[in-house]
Formats: C-alpha cells, sequence, structure tokens
C-alpha cells in the first residue's frame, strides 16, 4: 500500500487544559457521526472522561449543502470526570458553509474554527444563504480560523487507495479526524485500526480512510497555524474498565442481562421506531444468548406479542417512542388487568404526533403514568444517563417479574444516542431478580391464579405447559383469588385497590432517593428525573465553586416514589426542577406533597445547558 | 400427572357458558372439546387465545391455557407464546369483526409468516356483542341498527383474503356440520404453519338463518359444494352439477353439460394459490352454491421453525451468550 508515512510526533507546542468541547458538523453525507464517534473512541482510549451529543438532521436526507441537511456531533472530553457534552465548543469544524452558518453562533468566543475552505464556493454558499463568504467578513473575526482544503488533500491523499470517482471525497471526514487528532494529542491507533476493521471487506476503502486520515494529522504537523496543539490528560476515574457506550446499547445489553439474571428467554416485540430502533439492531444480534426479536406488523401487534411472550415465561419486552406507546396503550392496560410482567421502553422524543424524531423531549412523563383508560397505576423508571440504562433496565425487570405488573422504562433521545464512558460492572455481582414459576396448585379447590402474595400482593405465575395449572387470563374483571370473571360490585372495589396497592407498595422496595448536599444545609434543592441527570449535576458543581449552598436529587423511580421523599423535599426552602418539558414533574411534585416547587421548563428540542440551571439557581436564590 | 386419555369433560371448565340459546357458538364449542379430547395432547399443552366478541369467551369455556385478549389482537398474543413456545398446540378463536375489521392487519400478517397457529374464524356476518351492527362480511345493503338505510359496504370474502395473504391452510366448514368440522380440526391440527378455518356461524338472535341456503333440509346438497382432494368438483343430490376451470375462472356447469375430463379435480397441495383462489370466487358469502372444505394445503417452513433455526445456528457458531465477553465487545480500557 503506498501511503503516505506518518510520524506521529509530539507537538513542541503543548498547552494543558483541563477540557475541551468539540463539535463537527457537516453536510448528512459528510460523515461526521463517525467523525464524532471515531474522536469519541480514541479520546476514551486515551482515557479521558467523556460525554458526547450527536444531533441528526430530520431523518429523510435533505438536498446536499442545505442548512437541514447539516448533522454535527459533539463531544466534551476532560481530565476529570464530567456530565455534559458542554454548552458551547471550543473547536468546531465545518465541513461546509451550511454547517457553520447553523454552528457558528454557539462557537465560543476566541475558538477555533476549522472548516473546508474547498466546499466555501458560490453554490454552497447560496444554498446556505450566504451572499458573500463569510471566511472574509466579520462573521468569524474573534475565532482563531484555519482554513483546510479538505478537498483537496483528500484527493491527493487517496490517489493510490483503489478508490475513484465520487468515493474519493467520502474520506473527508478521516482527514478531519486526522488532523484533529494531531491538535488534540489523540493516539492513531484506535482509528487506524478501526477503519482496517470495519472496511476489511473493502480494503481500498480502509485504505482510502487511513490514507486521508494520515494525511489530516501531517496537514496539522506542517502547518504553521496548527503548531500549537492542546492535551488533556486521562482523566482520574474511580480505577476499574471502562467501555465507550451508547444508551440505547447500554439498554439493550441491560435487557440481555435482566433476562440473564432472571433465568428467563429474552423476548422483544417491536416495530421500528425513531429513537428506539437501535435497541431492535442491537438485541437481534444477540440471538446466542437466547434472545428473540420479532418485528411486528405494527406497534399494537407488537406489544401483544409481548404480553403472548410474557404468559409463555419469557421476560418480555417492547419498545417505541411516544407514538408508538401511545397505539400500545390498550394492550398495556391488559397486561396490566391480566397481571402479566412485562417491560415497556419509551425512547421519548419532541412531541406531539410525529414532532421531532430526532430530538430530546421528556415530555412523557405524564403520558406513561396515566395514559391508559381505566384505573391503572404502573411502575414507571427512567435511566439518567447512557449506561444507566444498564441498570435501570435490570431494576425495570425486577419490579416486573417481583410484582407480576407491567414496568414503564423511560430514556430519551439524548440518552439513546449520547455516549459516555462506563466502568463496567462484575458480572457476578448482578442481582438474582428471579422469580419461580407456579408448579404446584396453591389450594384445596385447586389453582387459584390469582391468590395474591401477602406480601407484595403479586400473583402466581404458571406458564402453559405446567400440568394442572390451566387457567384463562383475560381483560374482564376477575374475580379476587379464582381469576374467574366478574362484574360483583364490591369485587371490583377489591381488584382495583389490591392493584393499586400492589404498586404504591413498592416504593419500600426501592432505594430512597439520595440528595448529594455535602453540608446537608442546601438552600435550594435542583431535583430532577431522565436525562436531564448531567445538566443538573454540571449546574450544581458550578453553583458550589461560585459559593451557593446547593443539593441535588435526581429520581430513578417516577412512580411510585421513594419512600423517602417527602422528607427530603420537606427539607428545602427552595425546590427548583429543571425539565425538557411544561413542567411534568413539577405537577406530580407539588399535588402529591403540597410543596412550591418551580419549575425550570423549556422544550427546544436539546438539552440543558448548564448555564440555564445555574441562572435561574441564582435568581431563585436572590430573590 | 400427565395423561392423554381424556373425554369431552376433561376440556369443560366450571363456567356457565353463556351465549344466547340456541347460538352456533354451543356446537363448535362441543366439537371442539371433543376434537381435543381425542387429540392426545396433554391438556397443559394446549393454548386458546381469542379476542373481542361473543365468539371470544370461548377460552373461559376451555379447560386449558388461554387467554381473553383485546379486540383484534388474538393473532399478534398467539404469536408471542407460539415464536417462543414451539411446544405448545396454539389456538385461536375470532370473528368476523375481531379478525377482519379491528384486527385485520394481524390475520393477513399471521398468515403471510406461516405462523403455527389454527385460526378459527367464527364468521356470523354481524357483531352479536355490541347487538346487531352490520360486520365487514354482511352483504351490501343490509339493514342493521347502524345502517338502517343498507350497508354501503362491500363485504370480504375471508376464504379469499386468507388466500390472498398465501395462507398456507385455508378451510371453511359450518358450526352445524360437527363431523365435517372435525375433519377440517383434524387436518388444520396436522398442519406445520398457518391454518384459517371459516366457520359459518349462525347468530340466532341478529342474524339468524344467515346461512340456510347450506344448512336448510331442501337447499343444503343442491348448494354445498363439498371439496375433496384428488376428486373431481361436483355437487348436488345426484352430483349432477360440476365445477370446471375456464380462462382461470371456477365456473358451475350441468355435469352432463362437459366432457367429464374438463371438470376440476380439487388439489389443496397446488403452491400457486390462483386456482384455489378461483374456486373461492364462486361464491360471496353463504349464498348459492358455496365450497365448503379445505381450499388450501401447501408446506412452507413454519415462522417458528426459522427463527428457532436462526437462534440454534447463532448459539452454534458463536457459542452461548457471555456478557462479560458483550459489554466488553466494543473495546475497553482500564484505570
Ligand atoms: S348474539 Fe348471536 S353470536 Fe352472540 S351469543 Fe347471541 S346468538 Fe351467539
Amino acid at each position: 500500500m503506498a501511503t503516505e508515512d506518518l510520524v506521529t510526533q509530539e507537538s513542541d507546542q503543548k498547552t494543558e487544559i483541563d477540557r475541551a468541547v468539540i463539535r463537527f458538523a457537516g453536510d448528512s453525507g459528510d460523515g461526521m457521526q463517525v467523525a464524532g464517534t471515531r474522536f469519541t473512541d480514541a479520546s476514551a482510549a486515551f482515557g479521558n472522561d467523556l460525554a458526547t451529543l450527536p444531533s441528526f438532521p430530520a431523518e429523510i436526507r435533505a438536498p446536499a449543502g442545505t442548512l437541514p441537511g447539516v448533522s454535527s456531533f459533539q463531544v466534551q472530553i476532560a481530565d476529570f470526570d464530567i456530565l455534559t457534552a458542554g454548552d458551547e465548543p471550543d473547536t468546531l469544524v465545518a465541513m461546509n458553509p451550511a454547517a457553520l452558518r447553523n454552528n457558528l453562533d454557539d462557537l465560543k468566543r476566541g475558538g477555533t474554527l476549522i472548516v473546508n475552505s474547498d466546499a466555501f464556493e458560490e453554490r454552497n454558499l447560496a444554498k446556505a444563504g450566504y451572499d458573500h463568504n463569510p471566511l472574509e467578513g466579520d462573521a468569524v473575526k474573534g475565532f482563531r480560523v484555519i482554513e483546510v482544503p479538505m478537498e483537496q488533500l483528500t484527493k491527493g491523499a487517496v490517489k493510490d487507495s483503489g478508490v475513484s470517482g465520487r468515493d474519493v471525497l467520502r474520506s473527508k471526514n478521516f482527514l478531519a479526524i486526522g488532523l484533529l487528532t494531531w491538535l488534540y494529542n489523540r493516539p492513531t491507533e484506535p482509528t487506524i485500526e478501526w477503519a482496517e476493521k470495519k472496511f476489511a471487506t473493502r480494503p481500498e476503502v480502509a485504505a482510502a480512510n487511513v490514507m486521508a486520515f494520515k494525511a489530516g494529522y501531517n496537514f496539522g504537523i506542517t502547518t504553521e497555524a496548527t503548531k500549537t496543539t492542546v492535551e488533556i490528560r486521562p482523566a482520574t476515574l474511580p480505577s476499574g474498565t471502562y467501555t465507550n457506550v451508547t444508551g440505547n446499547t447500554a439498554l439493550s445489553w441491560g435487557l440481555v442481562a435482566a433476562a440473564r439474571q432472571a433465568k428467563l428467554p429474552l423476548f422483544y416485540g417491536s416495530y421500528p421506531i425513531t429513537p428506539a430502533s437501535d435497541v431492535l439492531h442491537e438485541l437481534s444480534k444477540h440471538k446466542n444468548f437466547g434472545v428473540t426479536t420479532f418485528q411486528a406488523e405494527d406497534e399494537i401487534a407488537a406489544v401483544g406479542s409481548a404480553i403472548g411472550a410474557a404468559f409463555a415465561g419469557n421476560l418480555a419486552v417492547t419498545g417505541s417512542s411516544g407514538p408508538g406507546i401511545a397505539l400500545k396503550s390498550e394492550g398495556i392496560s391488559l397486561a396490566f388487568q391480566a397481571e402479566l410482567p412485562l417491560l415497556i421502553l419509551n425512547v421519548q422524543r419532541a412531541g406531539p404526533s410525529t414532532g421531532m424524531p430526532t430530538k430530546p423531549e421528556q415530555s412523557d412523563l405524564l403520558f406513561a403514568l396515566f395514559g391508559r383508560h381505566g384505573e391503572s397505576p404502573l411502575p414507571v423508571i427512567a435511566a439518567a444517563s447512557p449506561s444507566d440504562a444498564f441498570e435501570v433496565a435490570i431494576e425495570a425487570a425486577r419490579l416486573a417479574l417481583k410484582y407480576m405488573t407491567p414496568v414503564i422504562l423511560l430514556s430519551d433521545n439524548h440518552i439513546a444516542n449520547g455516549s459516555e464512558p462506563w466502568m463496567l460492572p462484575d458480572i457476578d455481582e448482578l442481582p438474582d431478580i428471579s422469580v419461580p414459576f407456579a408448579t404446584k396448585e396453591n389450594s384445596d379447590h385447586g389453582f387459584m391464579p390469582y391468590m395474591r402474595d401477602i406480601e407484595t400482593f403479586s400473583r402466581p405465575w404458571a406458564i402453559p405447559g405446567t400440568p394442572g395449572l390451566e387457567h384463562r387470563l383475560g381483560g374482564l374483571e376477575k374475580e379476587a383469588i379464582t381469576g374467574n370473571v366478574s362484574y360483583d360490585p364490591e369485587n371490583h372495589q377489591l381488584m382495583t385497590d389490591s392493584r393499586a396497592w400492589k404498586v404504591v407498595n413498592i416504593s419500600h422496595d426501592i432505594a430512597p432517593v439520595e440528595v448529594d448536599d455535602p453540608d446537608g444545609d442546601g438552600d435550594l434543592l435542583l431535583l430532577g428525573w431522565g436525562s436531564t441527570y448531567g445538566s443538573i449535576r454540571a449546574a450544581t458543581r458550578d453553583l458550589r465553586k461560585d459559593g451557593r449552598k446547593v443539593a441535588h436529587a435526581h429520581l430513578r423511580h417516577v412512580n411510585p416514589f421513594p419512600a423517602n421523599l417527602g422528607a427530603v423535599l420537606g427539607a428545602y426552602e427552595r425546590i427548583l426542577i429543571p425539565e425538557l418539558n411544561t413542567g411534568q414533574l413539577r405537577k406530580l411534585i407539588r399535588a402529591d406533597f403540597l410543596v412550591d416547587a418551580k419549575g425550570l421548563n423549556r422544550v427546544a428540542g436539546v438539552p440543558f445547558k448548564t448555564s440555564e440551571i445555574t441562572e435561574t439557581a441564582i435568581a431563585m436564590l436572590e430573590r | 400427572m400427565t395423561t392423554t386419555d381424556y373425554t369431552r369433560a376433561d376440556f369443560q371448565t366450571d363456567q356457565e357458558v353463556r351465549w344466547c340459546p340456541g347460538c352456533g357458538d354451543y356446537t363448535v364449542l362441543a366439537s371442539v372439546q371433543n376434537f381435543m379430547a381425542g387429540l392426545g395432547v396433554p391438556r397443559e399443552k394446549i393454548v386458546v387465545i381469542s379476542g373481542i366478541g361473543c365468539a371470544a369467551r370461548f377460552p373461559y369455556y376451555m379447560n386449558t391455557y388461554g387467554m381473553h385478549s383485546i379486540h383484534g389482537r388474538a393473532p399478534a398474543v398467539a404469536s408471542g407464546i407460539s415464536i417462543t413456545r414451539p411446544d405448545l398446540s396454539v389456538w385461536v378463536v375470532t370473528g368476523d369483526g375481531d379478525a377482519l375489521s379491528i384486527g385485520g392487519n394481524h390475520l393477513i400478517h399471521s398468515l403471510r409468516r406461516n405462523l403455527n397457529f389454527k385460526i378459527l374464524l367464527f364468521n356470523n356476518q354481524i357483531y352479536g356483542l355490541t347487538k346487531g351492527q352490520y360486520s365487514p362480511t354482511s352483504e351490501q345493503g343490509k339493514q342493521t341498527k347502524s345502517t338502517p338505510f343498507g350497508s354501503p359496504d362491500h363485504p370480504f370474502n375471508p376464504v379469499s383474503l386468507a388466500l390472498g395473504a398465501e395462507a398456507t391452510f385455508v378451510a371453511r366448514t359450518l358450526d352445524m356440520d360437527r363431523k365435517h368440522t372435525t375433519g377440517i380440526l383434524e387436518a388444520a391440527y396436522e398442519h406445520q404453519g398457518s391454518a384459517l378455518i371459516e366457520i359459518y356461524q349462525n347468530c340466532n338472535v341478529f342474524n339468524d338463518k344467515a346461512f340456510i341456503e347450506l344448512t336448510g333440509k331442501d337447499t343444503r346438497d343442491h348448494n354445498r359444494i363439498n371439496l375433496v382432494d384428488g376428486e373431481p368438483v361436483k355437487f348436488g343430490p345426484e352430483g349432477e352439477r360440476a365445477v370446471i376451470l375456464e380462462e382461470g375462472t371456477a365456473k358451475i356447469v350441468d355435469t352432463s353439460a362437459v366432457d367429464p375430463g374438463r371438470i376440476l379435480v380439487h388439489d389443496a397441495g397446488n403452491d400457486d394459490p390462483s386456482v384455489a383462489f378461483a374456486i373461492s370466487r364462486l361464491s360471496h358469502g353463504p349464498y348459492g352454491p358455496t365450497p365448503l372444505g379445505i381450499f388450501r394445503r401447501v408446506s412452507r417452513p413454519t415462522y417458528e421453525s426459522t427463527v428457532r433455526d436462526q437462534i440454534t445456528a447463532a448459539t452454534e457458531a458463536k457459542g452461548e451468550g457471555d456478557l462479560a465477553a458483550l459489554i466488553r465487545s466494543h473495546g475497553t480500557w482500564d484505570v
């Protein structure tokens, strides 16, 4: 392979910093998600802490070069444990004028702007709505601008690779990665190894990508403008083995782990929907774990099949996003009435209706709690970060099996596609969540499918194939104990109360909510749930640096609430609940605990900036 | 202890059967219970899943495992059972509204997938449970509570629909004819893959005598076209009428008027569903000469077997799943 040599060398003008935010932005076809994840993985391998925020355009690819077609990937890397992908990038890579226009406002003053100067020609400028070249005007003043003729460089670099025609320029994202690898003193091996493995069946593509990568790196070495580089030392994270994981992957692995810990086969019935489909993709790869995936004809069939699988003795799961969960609602009520264990994943996206499928929002909380007909309370549990989804999946399964109930697990677009380093758990230490099937008659009159356990109020799980325990489930109201159809008024009251009590009772079987309040005398409690964890945590830190006394509590269980939540809330004079919705948790907290909680609410399709939370908190503290 | 030495009583539950007196559902229940008693399959291995409607009460009266699910979704629920538990014998009980209206999507998809459960479609051409609205199999112009000026809907022919979805087993029978029903049930059970059995079922309260042309003493012999595999399709008290195929269309002719060689010989095992479809077009509802029996019975791998084979192959190729290795599969680093 004739290729430019790569002499990895130490930059002699290194500045050491503690963290940096880098954003890759380009056209959907420019490979920005690949660029971002490659840079991220190299940083992970180097040992930095990190958090990522991919931002996708609408699913259908917009015309090349236009503003709606811009895709971006932001990553924050640090030498300490960070919590978000950062508020504003220190370095922006803009592959074309549209990417510049969409992202320039976010770039930190004095930050570095790396542009693919070849793309700044008349046609592309016009597509982005520029009537002049912004690189020549005031727009980029105050930034360190590095113009890189990425297309020319790529063409030159890959000419001996064997790729030709339109494919040549596809490697330009690797040129950008190479340059950033130099600028941030990242290791080169992870990216080269990845490209060689990923394109093993198309060696010419692997070669082109590696050549472009090296060319970008060498450009950095030889160009005056990029002489100064930055270094971010490995983070001092708790010692252990780490991997970088997205929320959808962690959730899928968590389900595999839950099935293992429950000693049950896993069944996943689903219908493709953004942003939940990756769970279906991931699980369908792991058939050797005994996982059965079923791509159903629609959302209703997906939940229906999972109900059947639950009856048949599987760890049954269905997953979707808001619109699909709406279609599953009737099925979830059946599982509730039949008292079958079932996990329902809702990877939330901005709604209502089709809304903004690729953007995050936390607006299905009340829907998860109340989006069913009849009296049908369910446990609802929410992941706080990408890696947290692993544990949450096991916890959701534990509750479903122990209490014979459907459980809704909430994630969202930010968790699903974002990634962070995850310290791998010791598999042998995972909890045993298995629940034995009923195998014998439980009364002198035969098998009573609705005879409840006195402690959990759960009913026995007798699966088809078990001799002597034949019974019928169904949506009609059941008589207590026998499970026969009953229209008896007192029985309906009893069964409604029993089902509700079973769920309320779970509050004593879940971890109390932990409060992070070092001196126990915070003037303000920041209360959150779900994907706002990182932003709230980062804001808490910043506020403390500023000398403010603030506490942070984050709810994993949103129904029922942990038993100590009332006492926690009572200890604070001010409560602020930041949510990516119009105040859904706040409504619940106010209704349940009669406290004057305030909200910070925003539905802009992006996570909170840390500064938005700190500013609101300060305003509350100074009032 | 598992025994398979059953009588019908072993398949009855202690629940009072609550259909209207005289309803065709009673007869079908008796046929199914008798059939299952003689099947030799342990009771605990049988699962009956229904949706909503009069017929959907069926599982409550069957002393097997069962679920009375929600409207239209029985095939979806049955899918989850059948895919994960190929050791079970799974039966779906549904009606014309349940299967063809609200649940139409699940019906066609389970048939095309060749899921190994058997669907008993009780077709009474009316909504009984909700007290008498027209259904997707009611004849056009039918006056009901919801169509006082006559139904504007063109009805489905369930057999044609199932053949269109390339179901591997499609049959039609009559509630009253228990022997015929039992024969079809046996064949459906033997069949590996999905089976749709349309059962003409009389709703004596809201749509009485809908099938009278096929059940009445004076008319039945003239109208029942019994399909027998490998035999020429002839019907009438003396076999005086016959079915021929002309330019792809099935036609009824006088037996004496055609060369015997032209009479269609029924071939349920024909891979191409076109001829079965042509036969299904001889009637559009139980009016006049109507074919009964097995229209199609062909062999195709079941969905379940394909899914199980994939799992077995993956396990053989990669070994049993190792969770510790899985969570390390995207690369790791140590701190
Ligand atoms: S309404 Fe009709 S179908 Fe329903 S139980 Fe009565 S007779 Fe049977």
